[in-house]
């Protein structure tokens, strides 16, 4: 059960955080037979549910040389099956009115949709007809490939910053998989077939592999009868290993990267460390790299942005961030935008000299409070949108967290101390364990590189 | 089972100090219900709200005149006027305000639209005396301060570079000012590399001083809060406006340029294409039908005849869709789509296949039928956070739908008949399009109209 500190809390979020402990304390959590685990979040705002299916298998699971295979295969489960040929599961959710789609990230690959309550038993038999049910062709596998490149072009190929931010990943895991691209690399995307998309189903794609979230006007056991009538009846078809990818060494140079062309307009410079996730971290680590970040990057009461932007007035944008939710070591980046003026070598340095203060100084009893009591009303936030809770569990059980971890969130946030946050800074932002990117236009030496 | 929605209206009840009349939506045949007050601060503000459970406050609302209100030599004065009213306000610089807003988790904020200013407020119910109190000082003290103004002008200047090697920025900015030549619609709202720079502290002040009033304002409220209790907040936070603002008046326009396709060079795999044409203004009596055919042809679901031809079948896009833009002074119906440089002249033949097959043809009483179902349902599917629900009761009181419109919608759809949608598909999409294309497409080049040939 949950420990109350609500004591320690800033009175201003007492009575909010109250509420949203009694909501969290009402998310259940159970598995069937088959492996299946199943979170159900009750919200009885509106009569609809979200239902989410996620698969513990993203881009790190994939063999090498077969990169964008699991992004591939998200977009290929919408083709149908047997018992529901061509795009049926659509029409039916269409012609309702609700909401659905899918992604995938390096650890998971999901699927969800939005829909009036009483349509919850369909959707549940249409994605458990799915888990193994799933019947591809040329005819439809092959457009669908061009879909994808089109997505890559879309979101990459057309786009010089993610191009960077694509090189920089693949230089900061030296080892891990996390190198590389969620979408894949273009040369093997377009190497992507109908056998290799089915391989993977066939290895992955398993209730035992799986987890179900529904968040929504429902009650968990009116869940627990619907899933173990239609869930349990899915069988296993593969064991699952424990999720070995290959580890970073010891890293012991900073890398740095630059991307010259020439429709950057605005240059800019981030820089990603490697740090420890919420699942890899020590207890209360990933807690302190998440109070850290937003002590160092967000929004304009951060360091960065008082001292770069305000203070120094040498960049128009600046800001940090860190994404906790992975299984294996993840990123803490820290990124700038100079104004006109300004090189990125004179950008760089100032950031340094922020993050510099910070592993000397630490933080202030004030800005942690004032972190806190924002992150913490995130939760609350978070408590509006159904989506966002379900997306929350999920995500978090996919990469290795149990339902009390996100439950206790808040608690965990509240106890991160001014000295938790210092060495978390001492500790991880360590240069020789990052990767240093530059957007330019061209790729004059000046520009380069401190 | 379809998501069923209807309403029953309540009588107005008049309180001392608060007036307010509650329309009961249900969202279900069971006993939930969701009600849309309608709130009369002491002082004549008027606000719809919807009361919920949760610990927090969510509120919305538009005032009229926004970049449609920019000087024609000055576009981009209202995005930055909106953009510096939470960067310091009465008596706090903008890093002192930040602050406050952040230690009590308040979020805030303003942003400039074609013809509407629009602000977001949300916070924790115990801070909402604190918050509506901030809001007040952004709307009616800010401070347009030297170092904000400097700041803020930056951060958009420095987007306006961005955009201006962006393909979907240019494409959509070559659209806009091509069917709006010499009309505010024209001009981009965030402004140019070249107005930006000129606008000044006088004219930031006068924007405000002009435009922020209380005649065309509204709100909406979604929260822990019940009626008097929102009255005095509003009169809180938006009583000291002046009555009345002093627009300039803005004349209608029809979209220009149809037939004409203009081929932006910038070098980049995918060209992305806008497409686009008159549409059907909110008002007008075939509305509704207009907005079917339009889901027909390119709306969000999966099933439009677009997505079908152009991405399920042929994989040409990641992306294809359309919808209808209704503003003050126009109606227009716009659509997007990125696709390889190789396939773009084979994709605009498609898109304007399809467009002339749906004028001339009409849907299919099946398509009808489908459209009518999936429309009636996602409305509701589509409200799905408090602020998302401020925002639709607002924009249904710029719309003038009324406080029972939800009440009404399913019948109103469910009005139009196969030869209404026939008929509106022709009239809607029978005047040709203009097309925008930015990249380096193969064989497709601009030309002045249809009926000229290509190579213009």
């Amino acid at each position: 059960m949950f420990n109350r500190l609500i004591s320690l809390t800033a009175a201003v979020l007492a009575t909010a955080v109250a509420a949203h402990v009694a909501a969290a304390n009402d998310v259940t959590h159970f598995a069937l037979a088959n492996g299946l685990q199943v979170v159900v979040i009750p919200d009885h705002r509106a009569p609809v549910v979200t239902h989410m299916v996620w698969y513990k298998i993203g881009s790190a699971d994939e063999t090498a040389g077969k990169s964008g295979l699991a992004h591939f295969l998200e977009h290929l489960m919408f083709k149908g099956t047997a018992k529901n040929p061509s795009g049926r599961f659509s029409q039916v959710v269409a012609t309702i009115g609700g909401q659905e789609n899918a992604f995938t990230s390096s650890d998971y690959t999901g699927y969800f949709q939005r829909v009036p309550r009483d349509e919850l038993k369909a959707m549940m038999e249409f994605e458990a007809d799915r888990m193994t049910g799933l019947v591809l062709t040329d005819d439809v596998v092959r457009p669908e490939l061009s879909v994808v490149l089109e997505e890559q072009n879309m979101r990459v190929a057309n786009n010089p910053s993610a191009r960077l931010g694509e090189q920089m990943e693949a230089a900061l895991y030296l080892n891990h998989p996390y190198g590389r691209p969620v979408i894949g690399w273009r040369h093997e995307i377009e190497e992507l077939n109908r056998e290799e998309a089915l391989a993977f189903y066939r290895r992955f794609y398993t209730p035992n592999n799986a987890i179900v979230v529904i968040a929504g006007d429902v009650t968990a056991d009116a869940v627990r009868t619907l899933a173990q009538e239609i869930y349990g009846k899915v069988p296993r078809v593969a064991e699952v290993k424990p999720r070995a990818r290959p580890q970073e060494p010891a890293q012991e140079a900073p890398r740095t990267v630059t991307l010259a062309d020439p429709r950057v307009a605005q240059p800019s410079v981030s820089r990603y460390y490697l740090v420890p996730s919420s699942t890899s971290a020590r207890p209360g680590e990933s807690e302190a790299l998440e109070v850290l970040a937003h002590i160092l990057g967000r929004g304009s009461n951060s360091r960065l942005y008082r001292s770069l932007v305000f203070g120094q007035a040498i960049a128009v944008s600046a800001s940090a961030s860190y994404d906790s939710t992975a299984v294996d070591a993840t990123r803490l980046s820290v990124s700038a935008a100079p104004k006109p003026g300004t090189t990125l070598a004179q950008l760089e340095a100032a950031i340094d000299g922020v993050l510099t203060e910070l592993i000397d100084k630490g933080v202030s009893g004030e800005e942690l409070d004032r972190s806190k009591s924002r992150m913490i009303a995130d939760a609350i936030y978070a408590n509006d949108n159904q989506r966002t809770m379900a997306q929350w569990y999920g995500a978090a059980i996919a990469t290795g967290a149990s339902v009390e971890d996100v439950r206790a969130w808040p608690e965990r946030i509240r106890a991160v101390s001014a000295d938790a946050v210092h060495e978390a800074a001492r500790r991880w932002l360590d240069k020789r364990r990052s990767v240093t990117g530059y957007l330019v236009k061209d790729a004059r030496p000046e520009d380069k590189r401190s | 089972m379809k998501l069923f929605l209807s309403a029953r209206r309540c009588a107005c009840k008049a309180y001392a100090l608060v007036f307010a009349c509650a329309l009961l939506i249900v969202l279900s045949p069971s006993a939930r219900a969701v009600t849309i007050e309608r709130v009369v601060s002491p002082g004549g503000i008027e606000a719809w709200l919807v009361r919920s459970p949760a610990p927090m406050i969510a509120l919305e609302f538009s005032i009229l005149g926004s970049a449609d209100q920019d000087p024609a030599d000055k576009p981009g004065l209202s995005y930055m006027a909106a953009s510096l009213l939470d960067e310091g306000a009465g008596p706090y610089d903008a890093m002192a305000f930040h602050e406050r807003l952040e230690s009590r988790a308040i979020e805030l904020s303003f942003r400039a639209g074609r013809d509407y200013l629009r602000g977001t407020l949300r916070t924790l119910k115990e801070n909402s005396d604190a918050a509506f109190d901030y809001l007040r000082l952004a709307l009616v003290e800010p401070r347009f301060d030297a170092e904000a103004v400097e700041r803020i002008r930056g951060q958009i200047l420095s987007q306006l570079r961005r955009d201006s090697v962006s393909p979907t920025h240019l494409a959509s900015r070559n659209w806009w000012a091509t069917a709006f030549p010499a009309h505010p619609y024209g001009q981009p709202v965030e402004g140019t590399l070249d107005s930006v720079p000129r606008i000044t502290i006088d004219d930031l002040r006068s924007y405000t001083r002009r435009v922020l009033a209380r005649d065309n304002l509204k709100i909406a409220i979604v929260g822990d809060v019940d009626a008097q209790a929102a009255g005095q907040l509003l009169d809180h936070a938006f009583g000291k406006l002046p009555a009345q603002a002093e627009l300039t008046h803005i004349s209608a326009a029809v979209a220009q340029g149809l037939g004409r396709r203009m081929v932006i060079q910038l070098d980049v795999p995918q060209a992305v294409v806008n497409f686009g044409g008159p549409g059907i203004s909110r008002g007008d009596p075939d509305f509704m039908a207009a907005y079917i055919v339009n889901h027909i042809l390119g709306g969000g679901s999966f099933s439009s005849r677009l997505y079908r031809e152009v991405r399920e079948k042929r994989g040409l896009a990641y992306g294809i869709s359309d919808s209808l833009v209704w503003l003050n002074s126009s109606a227009l119906m716009i659509g997007s789509t990125a696709t390889r440089a190789d396939a773009t002249g084979k994709t605009l033949e498609i898109i304007e296949h399809e467009i002339r097959r749906l004028a001339q043809e009409g849907p299919t009483d099946e398509e009808l039928v489908k459209a009518k179902t999936y429309l009636k349902g996602s409305f509701a599917l589509g409200l799905d956070t408090s602020n998302r629900i401020a925002a639709q009761l607002v924009q249904m009181q710029i719309d003038k739908l009324g406080i029972d419109y939800i009440e009404r919608r399913s019948a109103l759809i469910d009005a139009v008949t196969l030869a209404d949608a026939k008929r509106v598909a022709k009239r809607l999409l029978d005047s040709g399009l203009l097309v925008t294309v930015v990249g380096r497409p193969e064989g497709v080049m601009s030309r002045e109209s249809a009926t000229s040939k290509e190579g213009g």
